[in-house]
């Protein structure tokens, strides 16, 4: 006979019968046995599994001391000795779905257990631990709440006995960006023939590459008056002050460079270089305002038709960047921006 | 690039003078080139004037 699995289930106020957005700061508390959704939990368990205890936590409480409720949580379980913590699910609600994959992670790396939480591929949280946590997705309708807790059950069962787990799609989990090899019966010629031929048939196909999906932005609102703006210069393709004191990377970039040009009239071919593995980078290095163009500016600048050039040019080389990288790096160039009183930019890009 | 551009959400994008040479055109003699670069940059500072 198997051993029959240990597992802990963590709630919110709401569905740990608290009380709704009232109780959001109740500090973390556990209880021995079930607690409303654990019912459905237990009964997908059968008798494989027993939810030994329910910890919960309110929302605001884990959102404003994430540490302190975390540090309580773990103390509060490791008693009960688990094999498994099952969070959720949280559906679309962002402080819940953050406090599942934090406390799942957490117990993962504390206490050496299996985690699984529950949620819409939307919540935040699931953007937050989707590699490091398996997360059943809920969708965002409660309606949901009995196969969910299903999926999460047989997933951690499998997980908490040390089985190898499936593809997300077959186990039901959001993807984790990771790869396996594995043996196809087709080569890869073959296989993206049939899936072309079944594309022009308008027959169903699944891809074996997801592309990246670009989550789009608000443009800003259009300047009203150039002769007041602060114009800054942002560039992809690598531009640096001589030497690469930054030491950016060519490609596949990692960070930016911010070089300061206060008082620069024109950037000069001994002064300033590209670097960058996806262009010849020669007729930039023989003239770098060809590729940012400092020298319009400052004309342009002294003539007043625009306010002021901003004092720092920033750059990375922009050769195939992974999209979270670009990103992050995209945001944070912006957050530098933004707090310099920077109005408006030009980014060329190569 | 423009199809790029678009592609990753930036509403604001003008071709540029090449791949090599964003706000340049090293075909050109040096001052028709910075010429170029200016209205390269003018229709450039209109565009973040524009609605979109």
């Amino acid at each position: 006979m198997e051993k029959k699995i240990r597992v802990v289930h963590y709630l919110n106020q709401f569905f740990a019968q608290i009380g709704g957005e009232d109780k959001a700061d109740v500090g973390p508390e556990i209880r021995a046995g079930v607690i409303g959704p654990g019912r459905a939990l237990q009964q997908a368990l059968g008798d494989k599994g027993e939810v030994v205890a329910t910890i919960f936590c309110g929302d605001n409480y884990f959102a404003e001391q994430q540490e302190q409720a975390i540090d309580e949580l773990i103390r509060q379980m490791a008693p009960y000795k688990p094999d498994l913590l099952a969070a959720g699910p949280a559906f679309e609600s962002g402080r819940y779905g953050i406090a599942c994959g934090a406390i799942c992670h957490a117990a993962d790396q504390r206490l050496k257990i299996a985690v699984v939480a529950g949620m819409d591929e939307d919540n935040v949280g699931a953007s937050l631990y989707r590699k490091t946590v398996y997360i059943v997705n809920s969708g965002a309708s409660i309606a949901k709440m009995v196969p969910t807790l299903q999926t999460m059950a047989a997933l951690g069962l499998k997980l908490a006995r040390r089985e190898a787990i499936g593809k997300p799609v077959h186990e039901g989990y959001l993807p984790r960006g990771v790869k396996h090899n594995e043996f196809a019966a087709k080569p890869p010629a073959e296989r993206a023939v049939d899936m072309l031929l079944a594309k022009l048939r308008s027959d169903e196909f699944v891809s074996e590459i997801a592309p990246p999906k670009f989550s789009g932005s608000k443009p800003a609102a259009p300047l009203r008056e150039l002769k007041s703006a602060v114009i800054a210069l942002v560039t992809d393709g690598g531009l640096v002050p001589e030497g690469n004191p930054d030491n950016i990377e060519p490609g596949r970039p990692t960070r930016f460079t911010t070089i300061p040009i206060t008082g620069v009239a024109s950037l000069t071919a001994d002064k300033y270089d590209a670097v960058h593995s996806g262009y010849d980078t020669a007729i930039a290095n023989r003239d770098p305002n060809r590729l940012v163009p400092v020298d319009t500016m400052r004309e342009l600048e002294h003539e007043g038709a625009i306010g002021k050039l901003h004092e720092f040019v920033h750059s990375t080389g922009g050769a195939h960047a992974a999209v979270e990288n670009a990103t992050r790096i995209g945001q944070e160039i912006a957050q530098q921006l933004k707090s310099a009183g920077v109005t408006g930019v030009i980014l060329t890009s190569t | 690039m423009i199809p790029v551009a678009k592609e990753v959400g930036s509403l604001r994008a003008i071709a540029s003078g090449g791949i090599v040479s964003p706000t340049g055109n090293p075909e050109l003699p040096p001052d028709k080139e910075k010429q170029f670069r200016r209205e390269l940059i003018l229709r450039a500072l209109k565009t973040l004037q524009e609605e979109v």
